[in-house]
């Protein structure tokens, strides 16, 4: 008490400077209460949009939804193409409370690998255990029922399907069908080229080849997606929105099962093509080469075992021999050259000359040999396509020189891609004075004329172009666009391919046009016809023409066998074909390595193809 | 003083029989009321937790009302035996303590965990007013000298823990109580120079590899937007995209799908945000400021010194809490843990604080009685 007394003079300044200190610090509360509001204000105003952005970016993930790729038909509907599923056991490692058990039971009911447990218990590490890990995956039909009967014991576990392509007929279509497969660096530089990228960021699969590349983005479809809330882990908490993806087109081929089989069944061992289409429209009707592979290996990845064993083959099957495979044309273009000398009047159709069995350039001793060594005598046009006589076209072709047989036979299609709807497709050459300075830096001969006069020399051809060409012929000058799909469908209706033909060629004479399919009807239909003994009784009129060329086979492979050496050195069999001879619907070529006479071979494998055409009438439906 | 007698009898001088002042009460209340809400939110609806915290509150309300009944010179007299017991147990700790969390700061006491630096939030600022309200005031510069090395030791042995935090909370409050017996602006002056010399000292020397760190990410965030600064990104974002009115209750997409970390904890004041806007943090600020304006008029109202320079050591120190927090978790701060007071969930410190808003309702609530004799 005594203190306090002796302090009492300061209790009243104390008290001052305490509550001056305590204004002041309110103040200062104030103050800093102040900053925080501007801060605030700053946060929840000034950058409101900024943060609100930021915030909706973290919850809400768009999650994209594959289409389904568009299934392939032939002409009548039967499937070719489709989608699958396919089933794999996954596992949600969250809902398991006893994952070693839960191993074992499931290896009790099927096989599961050392190496699939190893990765499947990776995975469960790296991955959120929310999330579904595939143990097994292309479960077949028996383990799908085994895991399924057993699915009410076994919490976590699921059977999951997923589609995946099929092709049912297996190696029957895979020339003119590809495949699918993964999508790979170079895919995707592709399809960020061409700023379909983000189409695709749900999809695994491509078009590699054929029809599956040519018409990758109408078969792909457009990717859906569905807007999703995600927790900070990344775990679906619920749909925002979802927008569907729309499936790819359906696509229905101008290629007939019936035939197509017909095809392979004829050619069984043999090395070659077969093509048929019909002239009026450009639509394939058979698209067949000669060994096949079955596309399913592709589909889920081929391993590198049975890709080499493709790769190195002998009998080269990944060549589509239809569009790919290179062959010199030999007899088959006589009537082409034909209505080139009619057209141009080096020719009529009365003139008529000596065959001796040779023919000699003038001022040579070489003699250019016919087919036929004591010759065809007195030989007209008609005669010179019906037997195809060569000393006739030896003679009219150096008489028309080579400019003008190179121009018009480039107009026919010759040395040009046709068009047709696949990517591979490989260039030939119709040789010319310009071409030969380029490749060889050699001057043309007269020889070389010779040698182009029946289809050998420099000219190549593909089975097709020989095809079209031959359309060009039927059509008086107008050239179908060869098509292997026919229409491509879906919800929201069809669209059919344009099948106007384009005229190529200027009619001079039709006359002339009607010469040369007049003798090509008597190849078949005259007993000196060169397809005479081929379509002796056939139950439908036709015209066609026979070639054989004496070639190594198209593999300049160094690789081959030796032993087969001599088999691979033989003459190709060629055959076009038309019917019915008045008004054709069908206009066929075929080829086949190292079989020797076009006539002997390969005019029957026309035969039985158009037998089979007329028979089942193909064509019925296509009214 | 004389009011109380002219006020008529009424359920206020009620609660002040039980030392109780009311506004003070009223306003703690109410702020632990919006604590509850944004906490049943910031937990993800859980209840538990919920109840959890009401049971805290519950024991935290009970401190303060059993604080409130000492009366200060009690208080005053025991001030000094209590920061010296405080400073033993954290000696104790450093050489004994449990260790947790990386830092050591518990005291295992074989039927409890208990953290002594939580008694020096108490004792530190009551020993120095203590001391210099022994004296006349304003304080001499060596009365100062003592309040500063008071201040110091257990700031040191805290800050060894190490616990950065809470020591710069306690030297704070030793500070304020030097600050209000009227410490003068001159040495004030010369102190913060001395402290932003002694900055860089801290760094390189005091500063753990982690406190850097924070420091170094409050600079700035989006240095780390993963590692270190997300929890500042994602605590702007939830603050920011909160807007003025907010998201609504539970609505909150930031706290409840958890990208905001610690949200019921350290983080709170970002889900309130969040959830109720601008208008949400002002509401809360206006709460907070009732409280620290009562608690300033309180110790202005005091009649000897000590009681003013408890009450508002306690006052300015809650203050601080508040800021802390809040600077820190709308990028102000670097970040440190402290919890915003009376809202965030759990910890012992919301009993330490209530038994300083104890002390403080004793201040307000014996004077008269004190009058009255």
């Amino acid at each position: 008490m005594l203190k306090k007394r002796v302090a009492m003079q300061d209790v009243e300044a104390e008290h001052r400077l305490f509550n001056h200190r305590a204004v002041f610090a309110m103040v200062f509360v104030v103050l800093m209460f102040a900053v925080i509001v501007v801060n605030m204000y700053h946060l929840q105003v000034t950058s409101y949009q900024a943060y609100q952005t930021r915030s909706e970016g973290n919850r809400i993930k768009v999650l994209p939804l594959a289409p389904n790729r568009g299934l392939i038909t032939d002409r009548n509907g039967i499937l070719l193409a489709e989608n699958r599923p396919v089933f794999s056991l996954e596992l949600v490692p969250e809902q398991i409370s006893d994952m070693p058990t839960t191993l074992q039971e499931l290896s009790a009911l099927i096989e599961i690998s050392e190496e699939q447990q190893t990765n499947f218990l990776k995975e469960v590490r790296q991955q959120r255990r929310f999330n579904s890990i595939a143990l097994k995956e292309q479960l077949n039909d028996e383990e799908v029922a085994r895991i399924s009967v057993n699915l009410h014991r076994l919490p976590g576990v699921t059977v999951e399907a997923r589609l995946s392509r099929y092709y049912p007929f297996g190696d029957l279509f895979t020339h003119a069908l590809g495949y699918i497969g993964r999508i790979n660096t170079n895919d995707l530089k592709q399809l960020e080229e061409n700023e379909q990228l983000a189409n695709y960021a749900a999809s695994r699969d491509i078009g590699k080849i054929g029809l599956e590349r040519f018409y990758e983005t109408e078969l792909h479809g457009v990717m859906g997606y569905q807007e999703v809330e995600v927790n900070n882990r990344g775990r679906l908490i619920r749909v925002l929105r979802s927008v569907p993806a729309s499936s790819g087109k359906n696509i229905k081929l101008n290629i007939d099962v019936g035939l197509q089989l017909t095809a392979q069944q004829i050619l069984l061992e043999k090395r070659g093509a077969i093509v048929a289409m019909d002239p009026r429209d450009g639509a394939i009707l058979a698209f067949y080469s000669n060994p096949s592979y079955d596309p399913n290996l592709f589909v889920h990845g081929i391993s590198s075992k049975n890709y080499n064993a493709l790769l190195n083959s002998a009998d080269r099957p990944l060549i589509n021999r239809v569009t790919q495979g290179v062959y010199p044309p030999a007899s088959t273009i006589k009537p082409h050259l034909a209505l080139l000398g009619l057209e141009t009047n080096t020719i009529s159709a009365n003139t008529r000359i000596w065959d001796p069995g040779f023919f000699q350039l003038p001022g040579v001793e070489h003699r250019y040999r016919d087919w036929k060594r004591w010759g065809h005598g007195w030989v007209d046009v008609y005669t010179a396509i019906v037997e195809s006589c060569d000393t006739f076209f030896y003679d009219m072709g150096v008489k028309l020189g080579i400019d003008r047989v190179s121009d018009y036979m480039q107009k026919m299609g010759f040395g040009e891609k046709s068009g047709i709807d696949i990517h591979e497709e490989s260039n030939t050459i119709m040789p010319s004075r310009g071409w030969k300075r380029a490749r060889h830096n050699q001057p043309w001969y007269h020889g070389d004329t010779v040698a182009i006069s029946i289809g050998q020399g420099y000219w190549t051809i593909t089975p097709l172009q020989l095809l079209v060409s031959t359309a060009v012929l039927l059509n008086n000058g107008l050239q179908p666009t060869p098509h292997i799909v026919r229409e491509l469908s879906n919800d929201l209706g069809t669209e059919s391919i344009d099948t106007t033909p384009q005229e190529v060629m200027q009619v001079v004479n039709p006359r002339n046009w009607q010469v040369v399919r007049d003798a090509m009807q008597q190849t078949v239909a005259t007993q000196k016809g060169t397809a005479f003994n081929a379509f002796k009784g056939a139950a439908y009129t036709s015209g066609g023409k026979t070639g054989t060329a004496q070639v190594v086979s198209i593999a300049q492979d160094a690789k081959y066998d030796a032993s087969k050496l001599d088999e691979r050195l033989r003459d190709n069999a060629m055959y076009i074909g038309y019917a019915p001879a008045d008004a054709p619907t069908i206009v066929i070529a075929v080829t086949v390595e190292n079989t020797g006479g076009g006539g002997s071979t390969a005019a029957p494998i026309a035969r039985q193809m158009l037998d089979y055409y007329f028979s089942a009438e193909v064509n019925n439906n296509d009214e | 003083m004389n009011n109380s007698l002219v006020n008529p009898p009424n359920r206020i001088s009620k609660l002040a029989f039980f030392h109780i002042d009311t506004p003070l009460l009223l306003g703690l209340l109410t702020l632990m009321c919006y604590g509850l809400i944004v906490l049943y939110s910031a937990s993800g609806q859980n209840e538990g937790m919920l109840e959890g915290q009401l049971i805290r509150l519950g024991l935290a309300l009970t401190v303060m009302i059993a604080f409130a009944q000492i009366n200060p010179q009690t208080i005053r007299r025991w001030s000094f035996p209590l920061f010296i017991f405080g400073t033993i147990l954290l000696v104790c700790v450093l050489l004994f303590g449990h260790v947790g969390k990386g830092a050591q700061r518990w005291l295992d006491l074989g039927f409890m965990k208990f953290q002594p630096s939580e008694i020096m939030k108490l004792a530190v600022p009551m020993a120095i007013a203590w001391f210099i309200s022994s004296h006349n005031l304003p304080p001499r510069l060596h009365h100062l000298l003592v309040g500063f090395l008071m201040c110091l030791i257990p700031t040191l042995l805290i800050a060894k823990q190490p616990d950065l935090g809470t020591s710069i909370l306690i030297a704070t409050a030793g500070i304020f109580v030097l600050f209000m017996a009227g410490m003068s602006w001159r040495l004030i002056g010369f102190i913060a120079a001395l402290i932003s010399a002694f900055a860089p000292v801290m760094w390189l020397f005091l500063m753990h590899d982690y406190q850097r760190k924070r420091v170094l990410t409050f600079i700035n965030p989006e240095s780390d937007p993963l590692g270190s600064g997300y929890h500042i990104i994602q605590s702007k974002i939830a603050i920011g995209s909160g807007g003025v009115d907010g998201k609504g209750w539970m609505q909150g997409t930031q706290s409840q799908l958890e990208f905001l970390p610690e949200r019921h904890t350290d983080f709170i004041f970002s889900v309130l945000s969040e959830e109720f806007g601008l208008i949400g943090v002002l509401v809360l600020l206006a709460i907070y400021l009732f409280i620290i304006g009562r608690g300033l008029l309180i110790a202005a109202r005091a009649q000897d010194n000590y009681s003013k320079l408890v009450a508002g050591s306690f006052t300015l120190t809650f203050f601080v809490y508040v800021f802390v927090n809040i600077g820190m978790v709308s990028g102000l701060l670097p970040v440190v843990g402290v919890p915003l007071p009376l809202v965030s969930y759990g910890g012992t410190s919301m009993v330490t604080m209530m038994a300083a808003f104890g002390i403080i309702m004793s201040v307000s609530t014996h004077k008269r009685s004190i009058a009255k004799t």
